[in-house]
């Protein structure tokens, strides 16, 4: 097939950026859409041209590194997808396809369609984890967990930490990346020594790195790739509202 | 280059605990004054960082990812092995270590495997401790599932994500000690060399691949945590970003590389569907429970609808030639099959190089939405990538580089032959000899990371004392003149060909004559072939844009240039190695019914390489290998 690619070019972070259009003959309906993206650098490059940075790891739909705003939608139109798992037999021969970083305060332009996304990682930093020192651990069997926790916690758990709920929410909210890993760990019995103050510093770590406020809009568990449920939003709420309480009280 | 394994004394069970005692502990004050560097955020890498930080250590990792939480252990799905014996079936630490040595072809050093069993104990507890969200049965308890090559079920999974949970838990400590500032995160860098005093390994250069800046780090002690070298052959399972640079500089450097030729074909992976290909796709071995393997009889039958195909013009060629292990024949069988048939005309699909994966029978036994309940996601996936619906048509499959079991040689210990060095992960050749058993990789990577490292680390550096390199010094002056000597000499030659052109040609190469198969005419070939491809990337190569910057084209120049050197290394291996054993098959070495033959008798060794300089062969040394607790035997499946 061939395709009009509307391409977001930025040299670098103070660049301001624009679109640039490019055509490109003899896609095979079965490459992926990266794979599509690769045959345009290879294209760029035999004119001389500097091929088009965008981030990219596994190709298998997990490590969350693929991260392109396709028409308007994260990860492109098809649902349950990440960029690298969607395929150009979605797409038809004359298509223009308009293709964008994930763009959020939060998530500042590196170049052309490479983020910064280690606002997530400090979300992380300030709570997303059980402290657990090597070596201190009891026997894995030693604390019963009922299937039913075990399988709500793996649903959280399956964030792939790709930020495409913040490219989607018009506030360019963070919960549904924080909601996630503190829902994982607050359904467990080994996470509920740190619930309280988990959920304060990652909320307050969340806020302070630019996220905007969440107004259940929920178009961010529609655009997650792995189906995160607005659910845990609803329990950080709970469990935020509740450590505040608490910290008021004592 | 001396190899001394400092295997300890003691009978097997006794060796770790007796090492423990007898090594040097660096004492809790004095450990600020060290600084350790770890390349690698996967389970080694992450494991290793967050359990030293937590010790007191000051360290610095580096990965090449925009966050430590996307290595590609991530991608992992099928579970981890440990000797918990949960299910009373038997299982025990000696079986686990048995099973491992058997499974890797009796090529392996007993006491790392042995050590291995015995610490897959506490990596689950560890796991638990952590919130990883293995899954449990009704009762509440863990919940195991049984994998190749063991008679036991012994494997601890997290649906079909078990890589990804396991390397979340491992991230998550190492957050909360770049937190606590004991670690400092350095993402989107690429180390490029490693700094050598007077024997000792002193620091790394890197690249910051955001900004192009390059840097020197120096510290007491480096551990690569690397990963494997998979994507020397272009398609691979292993991500796009995976690449043998660091592990390669260290050998230049005078680390000894150890087995390279030792590669594992996974016979479960998507075909490749054009030349747009850029990564191969596994699908779980598990699949192989329920479909059926088969080519049609007739070559004239290769284009027809398979549907259309009768039932006695099917070759079933597993069931045939393997009777009693059938579809279920180990991944180095039925990955040669595979491409026994295919060679012979037979093959399906694109460039005829597939074979069909028929759930027909399963799903008139068993009825859909059985089949459904047990690999809906697999066929979904499938369906995603191929535009095919796997349960009206049989799937495609064919077999594709997976995991790497060659690396840097390592002491018990984990240090490399450059004292200070150490490789963890499948950046090192230790555990899994000649082939790799299903569920052992997540293993082995939290084992070294969380278990051993910590120990052996404190042995060497109580022995070398604090004292790190002056930044100024001209040790690190020239390492980081070295590295932008060669960053120039990419971006200067100017020519007409790009990066990704050379590493699908040497792809090809490799997979044609160092693939399932290998022959001493077809290796020598590739060596030829190889040289003359580097020649002409050192004459033809275009890179675009400067290196002051983020410059993606420079990055994969880098990293398929090392992957051009490398992979006439791995030929030489495969070319010395004189006998077929796990993943490396050598057609004069089979039997009369085409199965492997080892040669105990001159091969029971590990290879390992020693850089020689540029324009000379690497010399080969040998650690010969001693099974005194596993009995050498021959592997069948008939």
């Amino acid at each position: 097939m061939n395709l009009t690619l509307k391409v977001w070019r930025q040299s670098g972070p103070k660049d301001s950026g624009q679109f640039e259009t490019h055509l490109i003959e003899e896609v095979s309906e079965d490459s992926s859409f990266l794979e599509m993206m690769d045959q345009l650098n290879e294209q760029l490059l035999e004119n001389g041209i500097e091929p088009i940075a965008f981030d990219h790891d596994c190709r298998e739909g997990i490590c969350g590194m693929c991260s392109l705003t396709i028409n308007g939608f994260a990860h492109g139109p098809e649902d349950s997808t990440t960029t690298c798992q969607l395929h150009m037999r979605k797409f038809n021969d004359g298509d223009i396809i308009t293709i964008e970083p994930f763009r959020a305060r939060a998530f500042p332009v590196v170049r052309d369609l490479v983020v910064d996304r280690s606002s997530f990682d400090k979300i992380i930093q300030a709570g997303g984890f059980i402290s657990a020192r090597t070596g201190s651990a009891p026997d894995g069997n030693a604390i019963p967990i009922p299937k039913e926790d075990a399988d709500k916690a793996m649903d959280a758990a399956a964030c792939i930490g790709c930020g495409a709920c913040v490219a989607s929410c018009k506030n360019a909210s963070a919960m549904l990346f924080t909601s996630a890993k503190a829902g994982h760990l607050n359904l467990l019995p080994q996470g509920q020594a740190e619930k309280d103050a988990r959920v304060l510093n990652m909320v307050k770590t969340m806020d302070e790195s630019g996220f905007g406020n969440c107004r259940n809009y929920g178009e961010c568990s529609a655009a997650c790739p792995k189906d995160i449920s607005l659910d845990y939003i609803a329990k950080l709420n709970r469990d935020h509202a509740k450590a505040k309480i608490k910290n008021l009280f004592s | 280059m001396k190899l001394d394994s400092k295997i300890p004394e003691g009978p097997i069970a006794e060796k770790w605990d007796n090492h423990r005692f007898s090594s040097k502990l660096v004492n809790p004050a004095n450990k600020r004054k060290f600084n350790i560097i770890v390349v690698g955020s996967g389970l080694a890498g992450g494991a290793a960082a967050a359990t030293l930080g937590e010790l007191g250590y000051n360290v610095d990792c580096f990965c090449y990812q925009d966050t430590p939480r996307r290595a590609h252990s991530i991608a992992a799905q099928g579970g981890i092995n440990a000797a918990k014996n949960y299910q009373n079936d038997g299982d025990s630490i000696h079986r686990l270590f048995y099973d491992t040595v058997k499974g890797g072809d009796f090529r392996s050093r007993e006491a790392n495997v042995h050590r291995l069993a015995q610490i897959s104990v506490n990596i689950i507890d560890q796991c638990v401790a952590q919130g990883v969200p293995f899954a449990r049965e009704y009762g509440g308890l863990l919940a195991n599932r049984s994998f190749g090559g063991a008679q036991v079920s012994r494997t601890f999974y997290a649906r079909g994500q078990t890589g990804q949970q396991l390397l979340l838990g491992a991230y998550s400590s190492l957050s909360r000690q770049i937190a606590a500032g004991q670690v400092k995160m350095h993402t989107r860098h690429e180390m490029l060399d490693l700094i050598v005093v007077d024997g000792h390994a002193k620091g790394i250069i890197t690249r910051n691949l955001a900004n192009g800046e390059h840097r020197a780090w120096t510290a007491d002690a480096v551990l690569l945590c690397t990963g494997g070298y998979g994507n020397a052959y272009y398609l691979s399972t292993n991500a796009v970003g995976c690449n043998v640079t660091a592990a390669f500089r260290a050998y230049r450097q005078g680390a000894g590389f150890a087995n390279p030729c030792y590669t594992q074909i996974h016979p479960t992976c998507i075909p490749v569907s054009g030349d747009h290909q850029s990564k191969l796709t596994l699908m779980s071995e598990s699949l192989r429970n329920d479909g059926r393997v088969w080519v049609p009889l007739d070559r004239e039958n290769c284009d027809k609808d398979p549907n259309d195909i009768e039932e006695e013009l099917r070759d079933y060629y597993l069931e045939r030639k393997y009777p009693s292990f059938g579809n279920l024949a180990p991944r180095d069988i039925s990955s040669r099959s595979a491409k026994e048939a295919c060679d012979d005309g037979r093959g399906v699909g694109q460039g005829g190089r597939g074979v069909y994966l028929d759930f027909g029978d399963a799903i008139s036994r068993l009825g859909e939405s059985t089949i459904r309940e047990r690999y809906g996601n697999l066929f979904q996936m499938y369906e995603r990538i191929t535009g095919e619906n796997a349960y009206k048509r049989p799937m495609r499959i064919y077999p594709a580089i997976h995991y790497t079991m060659g690396g840097l040689w390592v002491d018990y210990n984990l240090m490399t032959t450059v004292p200070g060095c150490f490789a963890l992960g499948e950046a090192n050749f230790s555990d899994h000899g000649a082939n790799r058993l299903g569920a052992s990789a997540l293993m082995q990577g939290l084992s070294d990371g969380y278990f051993v490292i910590p120990y052996t680390i404190g042995d060497y550096l109580a022995s070398t004392g604090a004292g790190v390199l002056s930044p100024d010094s001209p040790e690190v002056k020239e390492s980081l003149d070295k590295v932008k000597g060669r960053i120039d000499q990419l971006t200067s030659i100017k020519g007409k060909r790009s990066a990704r052109s050379y590493h699908k040609k040497l792809g090809q190469i490799m997979w044609e004559y160092a693939g399932m198969a290998r022959n001493e005419k077809g290796l020598n070939k590739a060596i030829g072939e190889i040289q003359d491809l580097r020649d002409d990337f050192n004459k033809e190569l275009m890179v675009p844009g400067s290196g002051d910057r983020l410059n993606v084209e420079l990055e994969r120049a880098g990293r398929v240039k090392d992957f051009l050197d490398f992979g006439e290394l791995l030929c030489r291996d495969a070319l010395e190695r004189k006998e077929s054993c796990g993943g490396h098959f050598r057609e004069e070495f089979q039997t009369a019914e085409g199965e492997a033959t080892r040669d105990d008798e001159n091969f029971a060794h590990a290879a390992v390489w020693e850089y020689q300089g540029r324009e000379k062969i690497p010399k080969r040394h040998k650690e010969e290998l001693y099974f005194d607790n596993v009995k050498l035997a021959v592997r069948s499946y008939k």
